[in-house]
């Protein structure tokens, strides 16, 4: 059995106004990907930051490779877990080559430059998710999707053993969302793990291993993809009657509308 | 990195001597490049001597300290409020200075004084907005950038008070102080020790800030302490904010405009962006001062007036012409 990377002890995360939801008790170990299904509200980022370490869970606790996540140095975090934001605040104009490069701060001591090596990560990170031609091009002229794709080349350059991602084929067309997850996927084959949050039950079907449910009330729920997404269970937790159906050996799931 | 690092601050250094001589060698008595290099070096006629040396000098290095100064702090400002339009002031600092120093023009006090009024109202009116803002709640931008208008605006009030009930004669003194002007600044040395050292300090954080510009969460995504930094550069940014108000009262514009300037030109990499603003902000004040006190001689204009006439249209320029 592989080592846990992260694991959540009776965790509760904060949101203000909410009562407590249920106390997340689970580990992700490395090579395993888990999707984080639910409603708007249910709490997907707010979860995604608490492990990410940026806001301090209501009860229990995160621990990163054994450690408790609150008593580890912030560089030393970044180091083993990248964050993919769902917005994207760019507040001074940058190039996207730029943009992607300071991913390679957690690594660099404040009196460091980049070097050639951490240029060609992001180089490669760039020409990974196709915006290899776009280097010096400023982010703020760039279309929605190639946005998210320069954010998920910043979280490649970051190098970590754990993906934290947000809705990461939001705004993506259907090529580039294929090929993100397939970057994806072949990191978390390398010894990474991964957990995102998505609002396409299919392609948690698809892409995931584990899914984690959470409910508009706190409620939550956890497994192996194919126990998780049954056709009840996905009704109750989107308040939606669904049909189901099958394609290319996977469930999908579609409203009945 | 370090190689374009280089070049530009190689030539901005050369820019830099250039201005300093041509602030030393015009004004009432001409006086030529040879001239003042023989002066420089220790020889020349009594005339020149005393010219050079104890008039212009002084008041050059004090111009080009200011204009460093403001310029690295309006730098940190932008960055540290996520706001393209934050400058030296916006946060209230030159008003408690000008409260501490027009206080003291109505006491009647020495010039010194007013210089240490002045620094002594811009590090109260500094605490204040830090504890304000600090409070009891969450802390972001926006609080501490609301507090600092509002500590600012408070500021604003004073000095117009105290503007109304001056006497005749004292006017024109305190309007100049509050526009900014360098005819006073005889000591130099503090602030050039000041901005050295800050810009010397601020360089290894350069590369935080250009993470921290992209905002707090992604900052600390990435590896930062989020709000250590944020109070390191905003105690740097007032100190240089307060020294630059003592030496020459509130010279406006230049914290606002030069790091724009630079950003348009050389992109947006803190670690290039604050020792350029060190200097362009010096050089641009230089000149400024060399104009303001030749181009309507034997009168002078206090320097914040040309600093604005110069820096308005080469920045619409600047800014049209950009991507």
């Amino acid at each position: 059995m592989s080592e846990p990377l992260l694991q959540l002890e009776d965790l509760v995360i904060h949101i203000p106004g909410r009562p407590d939801g249920s106390a997340l008790r689970f580990e992700v170990r490395s090579g395993q990907c888990w999707g984080i299904l639910g409603p708007n509200g249910a709490g997907k980022t707010t979860l995604l930051h608490t492990l990410a370490g940026l806001r301090a869970p209501r009860s229990g606790g995160v621990r990163l490779n054994g450690r408790k996540l609150g008593g580890i140095p912030r560089r030393d975090v970044a180091r083993q877990t990248a964050l993919v934001f769902q917005d994207h605040h760019d507040g001074f104009p940058a190039t996207v080559l730029e943009t992607a490069l300071i991913g390679r701060h957690p690594y660099l001591r404040p009196w460091d430059v980049e070097s050639a090596d951490d240029m060609a990560m992001a180089r490669a990170a760039l020409q990974q998710v196709d915006l290899a031609g776009l280097e010096s091009r400023l982010v703020g002229t760039l279309s929605g999707g190639e946005r998210q794709r320069l954010a998920i080349a910043t979280a490649l350059t970051q190098d970590p053993r754990l993906f934290l991602l947000d809705e990461p084929v939001s705004h993506l067309d259907l090529h580039h969302q294929v090929a993100v997850l397939e970057i994806v996927r072949k990191r978390v084959s390398k010894g990474c793990a991964a957990v995102m949050s998505l609002h396409d039950v299919n392609i948690a079907a698809r892409h995931c291993d584990h899914v984690l449910l959470l409910y508009q009330d706190g409620g939550a729920r956890w497994g192996p993809v194919n126990e998780m997404l049954q056709l009840q269970v996905l009704e109750r937790l989107y308040a939606q009657p669904l049909v189901q159906g099958e394609a290319g050996g996977a469930p999908v799931f579609v409203p009945k509308g | 990195m370090s190689g374009r690092l280089a070049t530009i601050l190689s030539v901005l250094c050369l820019a830099a001597a250039a201005a300093i001589g041509i602030s030393l060698m015009l004004g009432s008595v001409p006086v030529s490049p040879v001239d003042v290099g023989t002066v420089l070096t220790g020889g020349g006629d009594p005339l020149h001597q005393a010219l050079v040396l104890e008039l212009r000098l002084p008041r050059t290095l004090a111009a080009f300290a200011t204009g460093g100064l403001l310029a690295v702090a309006g730098a940190l400002m932008q960055v540290l409020l996520r706001n393209p339009l934050a400058d030296p002031y916006v946060l209230g600092i030159s008003g408690g200075a000008a409260v501490g120093a027009l206080l003291s023009m109505l006491a009647g006090l020495a010039t010194a004084v007013v210089s240490g009024a002045a620094f002594a109202g811009a590090l109260l009116s500094t605490l204040l907005v830090f504890g304000l803002a600090h409070g009891t709640g969450s802390w972001t931008p926006v609080r501490l950038l609301l507090t600092g208008v509002v500590v600012a605006a408070g500021w604003g009030a004073l000095i117009s008070f105290i503007l109304a009930v001056a006497p005749g004669a004292e006017l024109p003194g305190m309007l100049y102080w509050l526009m900014g002007d360098l005819s006073h600044a005889r000591h130099p040395g503090p602030a050039w020790i000041v901005l050295a050292i800050v810009v010397l300090l601020a360089w290894p954080l350069g590369r935080s800030l250009n993470v921290l510009a992209r905002g707090a969460l992604q900052a600390a995504a990435l590896g930062v302490s989020v709000r250590p930094l944020e109070w390191i550069v905003y105690l740097l940014a007032a100190v240089l904010t307060a020294t630059a108000v003592t030496l020459a009262g509130t010279v406006g514009f230049v914290g606002l405009i030069v790091p724009h300037m630079l950003r348009l030109v050389l992109g947006n990499d803190q670690r290039i962006i604050l020792p350029a603003a060190a200097l362009a902000g010096g050089i641009l004040l230089t000149l400024a001062d060399t104009l303001s006190r030749t181009v309507i001689a034997p009168q002078q204009l206090p320097v914040g007036v040309i600093t604005a006439l110069l820096g308005v249209p080469v920045f619409l320029y600047l800014l049209h012409r950009s991507r």
